[in-house]
């Protein structure tokens, strides 16, 4: 971030540059490889669990999806209390994040971290430490962008 | 078949994005996901979101940017049917049962286990 640097001193730009040749070069490749196949793993059986719900439980495509997520949410949860989706991330990065199953391990993992400061402040009030910005943001454009479409379909543009 | 292998290769696409997000841009997990859902949002305004649930089915929907896209759908769902309160009150429509089952899951897990390490 360059632009960062312009009041920095020249002790500090120094120090920055020394820091910059010793951070491990990030291995962008094999990381966006790991991904990929992890995150697209967890999207077919996301696919294959709705098509289940689909064939048994009388669900259509459209609405397979609440039930769908209920239960990738749950295993993401219970992976998370066993510590064994902590591992897999380790591995996976974005592959684990992104998926619905990380939004769940995200907020289990707060949960349980936080146990020992009590069940109010502590699993309550922490629960929602990184999923609450994604909660937040996503309320706050979708908002904007439900705004946006009805002025325009009121004005009768679209 | 055929949906299996593009709930694959599209899911695996976001994730890859995701992942450039963090390694490429420096964001830490978190502003990759409000980036990936705020995206979502925008993507279903133009009305490109919806296109993709049907070529990809879960390789869509599984991703948290689906979670911009339901919010936004939930929204306009409820506007159509009770006029502009109903941006309010049907935000969290769609999105209700992954939220509520996050919540529930893990408040019950943190009764269950105990912190690692």
């Amino acid at each position: 971030m360059p632009a960062k640097n312009d009041k920095l001193t020249p002790e500090q730009k120094k120090y920055q540059e020394f820091a910059k040749a010793r951070e491990t070069k990030r291995p962008i490749v094999k990381n966006c490889f790991r991904a990929f196949w992890v995150g697209g793993l967890i999207c077919t059986l996301g696919q294959a669990i709705s098509v289940f719900f689909v064939k048994y439980f009388n669900f259509t495509e459209e609405n397979a999806g609440n039930p769908t997520s209920a239960v990738l949410i749950l295993l993401s949860v219970i992976l998370t209390g066993l510590g064994v989706y902590d591992h897999i991330a380790q591995y996976a990065g974005a592959g684990t994040a992104v998926p619905i199953t990380g939004f769940a391990n995200t907020v289990a993992s707060a949960a349980i971290e936080h146990k020992s400061e009590g069940y109010v402040l502590g699993v309550g009030g922490n629960m929602f430490k990184i999923a609450g910005p994604v909660i937040a943001f996503g309320v706050v454009s979708a908002f904007a962008v439900a705004i946006i479409k009805l002025t325009l379909k009121a004005m009768g543009v679209i | 078949m055929e949906k299996f292998i593009w709930a694959f290769i599209v899911g695996g696409i976001i994730c890859v994005i995701g992942q450039i997000l963090m390694d490429g841009f420096r964001l830490t997990p978190a502003h990759t996901m409000c980036t990936l859902v705020v995206t979502g949002a925008v993507l279903s305004g133009l009305g490109l979101y919806q296109p993709l649930v049907k070529l990809a089915g879960a390789g869509a929907t599984v991703p948290i940017s689906s979670f911009g896209n339901s919010l936004l759908k939930g929204a306009m769902l409820e506007a159509q049917r009770s006029g502009i309160i109903g941006v309010l009150t049907g935000i969290f429509e769609v999105t209700s049962a992954g939220v509520s089952a996050a919540i529930i899951f893990g408040f019950l897990a943190s009764v269950v286990f105990r912190p690692k390490g």
